[in-house]
């Protein structure tokens, strides 16, 4: 199904900006505390090339090009490397630089969401270390992770709005020798593809006008804190953050709608890890199926660990129940360093993935198999002690 | 931009179990007879004194647009409209029983911030949870079982999932590729570009630096000591490899 613009814009429950409704500026508030002297707002570093991207209500938002501390996602790391690793090749691709810290911590959000041990002081220093070494670093923060990003959000509002909570969490950072620091904007990595979609277009070596796509927005992407989010005119008519769907279709890529696109994915946080039954059930019947019956996509993109996790593995029991399922999935990290020849498996780290993503590779003119030779030849490099590890270099070989 | 009412509808708390209408469950569905009203009272008072309740609540049209959107409504016998409306009407028994029944069949996505009142039953939800945890609830002890090794994980070493969980016995259902990453794990990870990438146990490379900090705020924030009636061996073991490591490094606190 085409992106119906027209009828999406004619609905009575579409979003319009009413300026009665729309939330206040965080940033009165964050300069306020600054200049009063409660915390430090990270800028983004002098000279360094920033994109103005739209978000929800119409508010300019600055995304750099460069010089960005990574905030990994134990997700992505663990269990989607390919996703981080993606992620940066692209970044390297395009000579911007950045620095991947040991001194990160995950933002525990995914355990918090899941068991609710902790609480939300200590996640607000939590969230508050990480900012202060990026700052401490020089280096301004990129959050891989769509729930680090959203709960960072929701901290910082919760920061903003309640003293006693600052009052607490600095009690917290004083004894960590470290000061009380929030970035000028949190900004997602799928912005930054966002933001760089053109330059990342004008690299692009493959071509994917044959490729059929759906686009599962991560939910704590643009329910949390909706007002941060990336919704352009150009894209849905403004309707649907414009994320993963602008980038998309810069690469020549045809997107398509289908009925459930608000639905989450089923991921559940604690459900994923204790209770797939319903994460399956949910992933499959609500998201896939109905994908697969009104799109017939060749690949499911999104911009969140706990999705591609969710609606990649979840795919391989409802086929053993013979469900209309099997399509690939993956991130649109992933998708763009495919566009720009980036190596399947060396790069994308596609071995990863549950979901057959092979007849995608295909369709993108990729002889999979002989890129696997490819990887097995040097991964028994590694084997036989030639090599410690594969480096940049040797994936682009 | 909204505004939050000074308190909710009916701020004081009610003194004695109210008449339930017929829109919500009985009374002897509710059960837990055999804890207290002030028990229960007490819990809820620590739910409502949570800094970010009033944020979470502003009232309810009964639109149901929040359970429409809810994916564990679709599956569960759970509705966000539900645990909205309770802690609207300040409903002390129904409180204390979706503490009891429903909260851990939350999927915590936040579609229900699509409220047009602005609610957040979601959130409220997460500080239910915190309140249940904290208290060693029933609820939390089986929702939280089979999940220590996840705390384990996430406050001892700072990522929450690593490569080295994926294994075929505790993921059957994602297809014959778990094992063959369990089974070329080292490898696998070594082929990784990124230079901290090449861990097993976690995520990526985390300094000691960092996870003493990490442990400096467990351990001042009290999120350590939220898990002892839930989990009173995690606690132990948490704690003493927390205090070791403190004290390896000459911090005292």
């Amino acid at each position: 199904m085409p992106i119906p613009v027209e009828v999406m814009l004619k609905k009575k429950e579409r979003f319009e900006r009413d300026p009665d409704t729309i939330p206040a500026d965080f940033h009165d508030e964050l300069f306020r505390l600054e200049a009063e002297g409660e915390l430090i707002v990270q800028r983004i570093p002098d000279g360094q090339p920033v994109v103005e991207v739209p978000t929800k209500y119409g508010r300019p938002k600055r995304v750099p090009k460069g010089h960005l501390w990574h905030h990994k996602s134990c997700g992505q790391c663990g269990h989607i490397p390919g996703y981080s690793t993606s992620i940066f090749w692209v970044m390297r691709k395009l000579g911007y630089d950045y620095e991947d810290p040991r001194d990160q911590t995950s933002c525990t959000a995914w355990n918090y969401y899941a068991s609710a041990t902790s609480n939300e002081a200590a996640q607000a220093a939590v969230a508050l270390r990480n900012f202060a070494t990026a700052y401490e670093s020089g280096y301004f923060p990129l959050i891989h992770c769509g729930t680090s990003y959203g709960h960072y959000k929701e901290v910082r509002s919760e920061l903003l709005r309640h003293p006693e909570l600052r009052a607490q969490v600095r009690r917290v950072m004083d004894k960590l020798g470290k000061p009380m620091v929030l970035p000028e904007e949190i900004v997602h990595y799928s912005e930054w593809f966002y933001a760089l979609r053109h330059e990342i277009a004008a690299r692009q070596v493959r071509d994917f006008s044959g490729i059929a796509v759906t686009v599962h927005p991560a939910c704590h992407y643009y329910k949390l804190v909706e007002g941060d989010a990336i919704y352009d005119p150009d894209v849905y008519g403004g309707q649907r953050t414009a994320v993963v769907t602008a980038l998309a279709e810069a690469l020549g890529a045809e997107v398509r709608t289908y009925s459930t696109w608000f639905d989450c994915c089923g991921f559940g946080f604690r459900h994923i890890l204790v209770q797939r039954d319903f994460t399956r059930s949910f992933a499959t019947i609500r998201k896939i199926e109905v994908m697969k019956e009104e799109a017939d996509p060749d690949v499911v993109l999104t911009h969140d660990t706990g999705c591609v996790t969710t609606l990649d593995k979840s795919q391989f029991a409802a086929q053993a129940h013979g469900r209309n399922v099997g399509v690939a999935v993956m991130s649109e990290a992933q998708f763009a360093a495919l566009a720009m020849g980036a190596h399947p498996y060396k790069v994308c780290q596609l071995h990863w993935h549950s979901a057959d993503y092979r007849p995608l590779l295909e369709k993108m003119g990729i002889d999979w198999e002989k890129a696997w030779v490819e990887f097995e030849t040097d991964v028994a490099k590694l084997e036989r002690g030639e090599k410690e590890f594969l480096s940049w270099e040797d994936v682009d070989g | 931009m909204r505004s939050s009412p000074s308190e909710p509808a009916g701020a004081a708390v009610a003194e004695r179990p109210r008449a339930r209408g017929a829109a919500v469950k009985s009374e002897a569905v509710a059960g837990f007879d055999d804890v207290t009203y002030e028990e229960k009272r007490k819990l809820f008072e620590e739910v409502r004194s949570d800094l970010r309740f009033p944020d979470y609540l502003y009232g309810c049209y009964e639109c149901g647009i929040c359970v429409a959107v809810c994916p564990s409504a679709r599956f569960y016998d759970f509705s966000p409209r539900r645990i909205a409306q309770a802690a609207a009407r300040q409903d002390v028994e129904l409180i204390y029983q979706q503490m009891q029944e429903d909260i851990w069949e939350c999927s915590q996505c936040f579609s229900c911030l699509r409220c047009p009142r602005g609610n957040n039953p979601g959130g409220i939800v997460t500080i239910m949870r915190e309140v249940a945890v904290n208290h060693g609830l029933a609820s939390a002890k089986e929702a939280l079982e089979g999940y220590s090794r996840i705390i384990y994980k996430i406050m001892s070493t700072g990522t929450q999932v690593s490569p080295d969980m994926l294994q075929p016995d505790a993921f059957p259902d994602w297809g014959p590729e778990v094992a063959d990453v369990s089974n070329q794990l080292a490898l696998w990870r070594r082929a990784l570009p990124p230079e901290t990438l090449h861990t097993t146990s976690t995520g990526w490379d985390v300094s000691d630096r960092t996870l003493i900090e990490l442990y400096l705020i467990w351990l001042e924030t009290g999120a350590l000591d939220m898990i002892r009636d839930v989990d009173e061996g995690l606690h132990m073991i948490l704690e003493e490899v927390m205090e070791e490591r403190l004290e390896e490094e000459g911090i005292e606190r």
